[in-house]
């Protein structure tokens, strides 16, 4: 590719799942010129792209924002976030709804799309898993730790909690009627199986192992001996 | 000096987080620290109202962010302790006209001058929550003995947790010892049980909050009252002194669980 005055104001890192696109020291519209026949220069490589801009301390108005925000989307690029000392330009980028920090790895809160998983393993999670955690996995889920209400996993093979369950869960999510739901306390706000909804009451239960199932097309819970 | 950044939040609200900030505030100042307390309730504040600063407010948080004021002209300073001062949120603006990066720019200029900086968070988990929790060094999660704000300081904890902000501490607020003998409230076990993080402080249920309160006087200042009490245990511990938990609390359970006989 021939060398241009676009590459010495175009400098782009690769973040977890988007671009990060440093622009060089220039007047705007130079700027946005140059990172546009960067662009033009490689299309594939930016295709479908995720972009995070660092304007530096440019400040930037909503019009010009938007304008390039409109050209990148016309390429196929999605403009996600603008880091900019500049605080007209983070005011501006919110007024856009764009985020203006790259956001920190969210490991705990996971939410995950079904996905298919081979039979006989399992996603291993350390508990607790707060309220707000949504969790969906195409396989089996053990839990070491508690499970707390407010949270919920769904999964399309059988659920182990090693610990209290108290949240939500729907174990053979995808119609498996053969999955279980297993704790040290069975207390969830609410139990599915397969197509069985089941709202276990908490009062006079004592703090047992125990393991739900589906018996013809009814969830019943017993002790789990050993 | 180096300050410590430290946000009460809780999710929910009416809990006592600006309480907790006030009475915090008032008792590490009294024990010489310096102290700035930031109202990051922007639209909604009353920090100034419960430090009885609120008739000496000239310039904003906003005000600051925005560049109408040096940081130093937004800084009100308490009549009773010299060492306290407030950076009262903006009334008439929303929780848009401050970003994340904007309050971790502001902490860092306070951070070499002051001991600690306490920041008083939004109820909910939304932009105001943020940026009360953009600067933390630590963050407190006051919750009630009650369902709904011990599930929504687990939400917050958890957020907390996802933001590589944890470990979170807890305080547990407005315990009636009386109503947990009966078993018509959560003990305080049950809560630590449920969110699983260190305990910093238990604070009694006290007529004597809301009284305070509405004058501008916060409790910790003379520290008679049980609720006083509890909050100046908190500033000492935060300032690392290992203080015993108030007779109420020592149950046990908790005896246990801090390796006390």
């Amino acid at each position: 590719m021939p060398m241009s005055a676009a590459d010495s104001l175009v400098q782009i890192k690769g973040l977890r799942d988007s671009l990060l696109v440093i622009l060089g020291d220039a007047p705007w519209p130079e700027r946005e010129a140059a990172l546009l026949e960067y662009i033009g220069a490689n299309p594939s490589f930016f295709q479908g792209a995720r972009l995070a801009l660092d304007v530096g301390s440019q400040p930037l108005k909503v019009a010009e924002l938007a304008h390039l925000r409109d050209q990148l989307s016309e390429r196929g690029i999605s403009l996600w976030a603008v880091l900019s000392e500049s605080p007209l330009t983070e005011t501006t980028a919110q007024n856009l709804g764009l985020a203006t920090r790259l956001a920190k790895p969210r490991s705990p809160i996971v939410s995950q799309t079904i996905t298919k998983a081979p039979p006989d393993t399992a996603l291993w999670l350390r508990g607790p898993l707060r309220s707000g955690t949504h969790l969906e996995h195409g396989g089996n889920v053990v839990v070491f730790g508690d499970v707390n209400p407010g949270a919920e996993i769904i999964a399309a093979g059988s659920i182990v909690v090693w610990g209290r369950l108290r949240g939500l869960v729907h174990a053979g999510a995808h119609g498996d009627e053969s999955a279980v739901v297993c704790a040290l306390e069975l207390a969830p706000t609410q139990l599915r199986i397969a197509g069985a909804i089941a709202v276990p009451s908490r009062k006079g239960r004592k703090a047992q192992p125990e393991m739900a199932r589906l018996v013809d097309g009814q969830i019943e819970a017993e002790v789990w001996k050993a | 000096m180096a300050a410590t950044v430290v946000t009460v939040s809780s999710g929910k609200g009416g809990v006592g987080k600006t309480t907790t900030v006030a009475n915090i505030a008032v008792a590490l100042a009294a024990q010489g620290k310096t102290v700035v307390c930031i109202d990051s309730d922007i639209g909604l504040r009353n920090l100034d109202v419960v430090l009885g600063l609120e008739n000496r407010i000239v310039y904003d948080l906003v005000d600051v962010v925005e560049g109408r004021c040096r940081l130093r002209q937004a800084m009100i300073r308490d009549k009773r302790l010299d060492t306290l001062f407030l950076i009262p949120a903006a009334q008439t603006r929303d929780k848009s006209a401050v970003s994340p990066s904007d309050m971790v720019r502001l902490c860092d200029e306070l951070r070499p001058d002051v001991d600690w900086v306490l920041i008083d968070s939004p109820a909910g988990i939304e932009r105001g929550f943020r940026n009360a929790i953009a600067p933390a060094d630590k963050v407190l999660v006051v919750t009630n003995p009650e369902i709904s704000a011990v599930r929504d300081a687990d939400r917050v904890i958890g957020l907390l947790e996802a933001e590589g902000k944890g470990p979170a501490s807890l305080i547990i607020n407005r315990v009636n010892p009386a109503l947990v003998r009966r078993g018509d409230m959560l003990a305080v076990e049950d809560v630590l049980d449920l969110l699983a993080i260190e305990l910093i402080g238990v604070v009694p249920e006290d007529e004597n909050v809301l009284i305070a309160s509405n004058k501008g006087q916060p409790l910790a200042l003379d520290g008679k009252s049980k609720a006083g009490l509890a909050f100046q245990n908190i500033a000492r511990r935060l300032l690392g002194e290992q203080v015993p938990f108030l007779e109420m609390e020592s149950t046990g359970f908790l005896q246990k669980l801090l390796g006390r006989k």
